[in-house]
């Protein structure tokens, strides 16, 4: 179930090079002051692309899956 | 540690952040290693991951596996001797397009040569990121970098096609974009019982991409997934594949490996 799983980010890891907002389908993310944030996280699909895509593993999705 | 259970499972966390710019692709060919290596199921104990100098070459220094950072280019003949000491080991070198192709040249193709159970992955930013952007043996021609201040004049090496003239017997190239065929590609690389050779395509914003105006990560990212296409479609109709890159698995054939025949002639010696 989709509600099961979260959307995590490791705000000190990132870099903000935007990569993960690029690709995000739904445009959950943006940046902000330098770093991603997770600004719409109801839109999130769970489809993994920013975690994939993340050269610094600073964003994931975990909770229950 | 707030990260994924994978970043958890496989990286020396307190190393992290690592020390590449803001979108480099080197980050996220790392993980298509890690991925792999997971998905594989190898006993920690049992990877060494060998890397020589340069931007890529930083890559062990975060992964929790047997690491070893050695000289400019001599990474594959340190690997040699891992292999030779103790064949159980799964022997994994990331080397740099540079580190691979200019200074450590020869050792790339004799240990291609030689078909030594050694899997090679090459992370190729088209640049001497490092150093400050001097060109290198696959920037393109025509391209701009702080040595060819005017387009470089030099060809560029096809480093899979001069991994697979030299002897290797699996040879694949894919890009930091399509993450998912890296990680099939070096799977089936670790599989290979000989001299594998992946080419992972990175991007560089900082050098490569600021001097030649590819714009921010996600359009060198976009590039890729624009101009890549895979070796079957192309095989099927060569007109797709004009002014295109070709990834995919491009060769596969296993042959007699160098451990092994050297361990015939040891038993044969020994009676």
């Amino acid at each position: 179930m989709a509600d099961e799983k979260l959307l995590l980010q490791n705000i000190p890891w990132c870099k903000g090079c935007g990569v993960c907002v690029g690709f995000c389908p739904t445009k959950v993310l943006k940046i902000k002051n330098g770093k991603c944030v997770i600004a719409n996280s109801d839109k999130c699909i769970f489809c993994g692309q920013c975690e994939l895509r993340c050269p610094d593993n600073a964003i994931y999705i975990g909770g229950k899956k | 540690m707030n990260c994924s259970e994978i970043t958890n499972q496989y990286y020396r966390v307190n190393r992290l952040p690592h020390i590449w710019c803001a979108g480099c692709g080197h980050g996220t060919l790392t993980n298509t290693v890690v991925r792999a290596i997971d998905k594989l199921k190898l006993n920690k104990d049992e990877v060494v991951i060998v890397s020589g100098i340069g931007c890529s070459s930083r890559a062990p220094g975060y992964l929790d596996f047997n690491t070893l950072h050695t000289t400019h280019g001599r990474a594959l003949a340190f690997a040699t001797g891992i292999k030779l000491a103790n064949p159980k080991l799964h022997v994994i070198v990331i080397m740099g397009d540079g580190d691979s192709s200019a200074i450590g040249g020869n050792h790339l193709i004799h240990a291609a040569r030689r078909n030594i159970d050694i899997t090679t992955i090459v992370f190729n930013n088209n640049i001497y990121g490092m150093t400050g952007g001097q060109f290198s043996p696959t920037t393109p021609y025509g391209d701009l970098a702080t040595t060819a201040a005017y387009g470089n004049i030099d060809k560029p090496f096809d480093l899979c096609s001069l991994a697979q003239g030299a002897g290797a017997t699996y040879v694949g190239r894919a890009t930091a974009y399509h993450a998912l065929l890296m990680q099939k590609l070096i799977e089936k690389g670790i599989q290979n019982k000989g001299f594998s050779f992946i080419e992972g395509l990175s991007l560089c914003p900082t050098y490569y991409g600021r001097k030649n105006k590819k714009g921010n990560p996600f359009k060198m990212h976009s590039f890729f997934k624009e101009y890549c296409i895979d070796k079957k479609l192309v095989d099927k109709d060569p007109e797709k594949g004009i002014n295109k890159i070709l990834i995919g698995e491009f060769y596969n054939n296993p042959q007699p490996e160098y451990i092994e025949s050297y361990q015939v002639i040891i038993d044969m010696l020994q009676g």
